[in-house]
């Protein structure tokens, strides 16, 4: 049934609908470190880009199974940013920003310059072997995705990087071991990127190094900011909006980037804090159900 | 060959100071990370190379004119998108930001064009000079100067002038300042135009160093400016001087010895190991956490 469902979709819708999906992913990503954890991520794409590259070389090398490779691409993306995070997340604030923007600048370069990536021209990725088609996987790893975030979120985990993005000194006086969580919080996030960069080579089908740069860590960061940060609703929208606003801009053909830029800076002017920030979903969803929701009603998610 | 090195090294690393500057004093004013600051070097680039090609202005003037119109520019973008978000999220003034960038890079490629414009040759006549066993163009020596007199010039106008007073006071403390009867908006509206005059100052060497004027320059040498302002501790003036020169140097030494394809990254890991050694930068204050 999916399938005739996918079926009747034209083609460039579905890859409208394609590229929502990955923004979604990537922008969940970004959400667990720099909405929950509070640190300022400006190279995201450098993840994207490992876990892009990571799973055209699985597929193209070994060609085992195209879920495994997902999954595999996510877990060395994670590794790598486990190994880069150890060091830097010690720093704070505008530091780990852009010691985050110079490592995704070393990484395009080094990607550039590699024997394996085949440098500068790029690789072509082959379309995976799957009973189900593409757009559905990116569907159900979505779906997934957003689960899972709604899972840490309310988790053990989520509560200690709420407390260290809300007060690191007093999360610190509570016992949490700020180093740990940070790089822990660093690794998911970077296992998504990882997962959507994936999805991402083997969907296009071709993917380059030039193509991970500091522009794409930017459109995943105005993702979640205007949406609404560290809420899984307004990164759902605000990834669905800035992907598919190009598209529907496409109408002004040279104006568009123009316009995307204006449109930035005026929705930041009247919502700062985002489409969906100050909202809580929860809250309203058991309201309208009639459950009372014990103590204060009051969200306390966006700030 | 050591000498020509360094000295293409200083003249290079003298713009990526100029641009630094704005940055580094915007952030010690608002904490804004201003990710339109590389733009405004774009387009003072372009101001300028307007001024020589069509009204055939001389250089001198028309880096004047462009500064001019930089100043007001920055003025201008303070007040529209930064200013209603003051008290905000300082990451939505930070999106702001990257939307100003966006709008006035895709403004700059509908008026100007995809291609890179070179200025004429008539700009500036360079000719060679011999430095004991290195040829330094007259042209370097142009760009050590202007950025040395302009960082002598800022470096007055901070320490020795009233409005430098108070630019210094509302780094300091912003509420402080406001109430000891500073004008705290006209400071950062001074702020943005001093900044945004260095950068376009900046745009106009760079446009004649590298005879290459486009859309998309900013970017680059605006994160580079950034990694060079945090590398001298941002919020320090003498650390964005030191920061841009040391990391202009240091590329022209990385290409020079061989690693001309990783150009881009060289400033980018010296970034990075420097404050993996120091996390504050090379002159950065220690920022005291308070419980």
């Amino acid at each position: 049934m999916l399938h005739s469902l996918v079926n009747s979709i034209d083609p460039y819708t579905m890859q409208i609908l394609v590229n929502i999906g990955i923004g979604i992913i990537l922008a969940l990503g970004l959400n667990i470190i720099t909405g929950l954890t509070g640190q300022l991520s400006l190279g995201h794409a450098a993840f994207m880009s490992v876990g892009a590259f990571a799973g055209a070389l699985l597929t193209i090398k070994t060609g085992m199974p195209f879920y495994l490779t997902i999954l595999l691409s996510g877990l060395i993306t994670a590794v790598v940013a486990a190994a880069i995070g150890w060091p830097i997340l010690r720093l704070t604030g505008d530091y780990l920003a852009i010691c985050t923007l110079g490592f995704a600048e070393i990484v395009k370069v080094v990607f550039l310059n590699l024997e394996v990536t085949n440098k500068a021209l790029g690789l072509t990725v082959p379309t995976p072997d799957t009973s189900i088609s593409m757009p559905v996987i990116v569907l159900i790893v979505v779906i997934l995705v957003i689960i899972f975030s709604a899972f840490i979120e309310k988790s053990r985990f989520g509560r200690a990087l709420k407390a260290i993005r809300d007060d690191e000194i007093a999360a610190e006086s509570m016992g949490i071991n700020i180093a740990r969580y940070k790089v822990q919080s660093f690794a998911v996030s970077a296992f998504m990127a990882g997962i959507g960069g994936c999805l991402y080579a083997h969907f296009l089908g071709y993917i380059n190094p030039s193509d991970f740069g500091f522009l794409k860590s930017i459109d995943m960061l105005s993702m979640i900011v205007l949406g609404g940060l560290g809420s899984i609703p307004g990164a759902v929208f605000g990834a669905s909006l800035l992907s598919a606003a190009p598209e529907f801009l496409r109408f002004m053909s040279q104006y568009r980037m123009l316009v995307y830029g204006a449109l930035l800076v005026f929705l930041m002017v009247f919502r700062p804090n985002g489409m969906m920030g100050g909202i809580d979903f929860s809250a309203l969803v058991k309201k309208k159900l009639g459950i009372k929701k014990r103590g204060a009603a009051r969200n306390q998610e966006g700030h | 060959m050591f000498l020509q090195q360094l000295i293409n090294g200083i003249a290079l690393g003298s713009t990526y100071a100029l641009i630094a500057l704005g940055y580094t004093m915007v952030y010690g004013i608002i904490t804004l990370i201003n990710f339109a600051h590389g733009e405004i070097f774009m387009v003072g680039a372009f101001v300028g190379l307007l001024m020589v090609g069509y009204f055939k202005m001389n250089l001198f003037l028309a880096m004047a004119c462009s500064m001019i119109f930089c100043m007001i520019m920055g003025v201008l973008i303070e007040f529209i998108a930064y200013r209603p978000l003051r008290k905000s999220s300082r990451l939505s003034a930070l999106i702001s930001a990257i939307g100003v960038s966006i709008f006035l890079s895709s403004l700059a490629m509908m008026v100007f064009g995809a291609n890179a414009k070179g200025f004429p040759d008539s700009a500036f006549e360079s000719t060679q000079l011999h430095i004991g066993n290195a040829d330094v163009s007259t042209l370097q020596l142009l760009i050590i100067g202007v950025s040395a007199v302009l960082m002598i010039a800022l470096e007055y106008i901070v320490q020795w002038t009233k409005i430098g007073k108070a630019m210094r006071a509302t780094s300091e403390d912003y509420n402080t300042a406001a109430l000891m009867g500073i004008n705290v908006n006209y400071v950062i509206s001074f702020t943005f135009a001093l900044g945004s005059a260095l950068a376009a100052a900046g745009g106009v060497l760079v446009g004649v160093l590298f005879n290459s004027v486009s859309f998309n320059m900013g970017l680059m040498a605006g994160l580079k400016a950034f990694a060079a302002a945090v590398l001298g501790g941002i919020g320090s003036i003498p650390g964005a001087m030191l920061g841009g020169l040391l990391l202009g140097v240091a590329e022209v030494f990385g290409v020079a010895i061989g690693y001309s394809s990783y150009r881009d990254a060289i400033a980018f890991a010296i970034l990075v190991l420097v404050l993996l050694v120091r996390p504050t930068g090379l002159l950065g204050k220690k920022i005291q956490k308070k419980v």
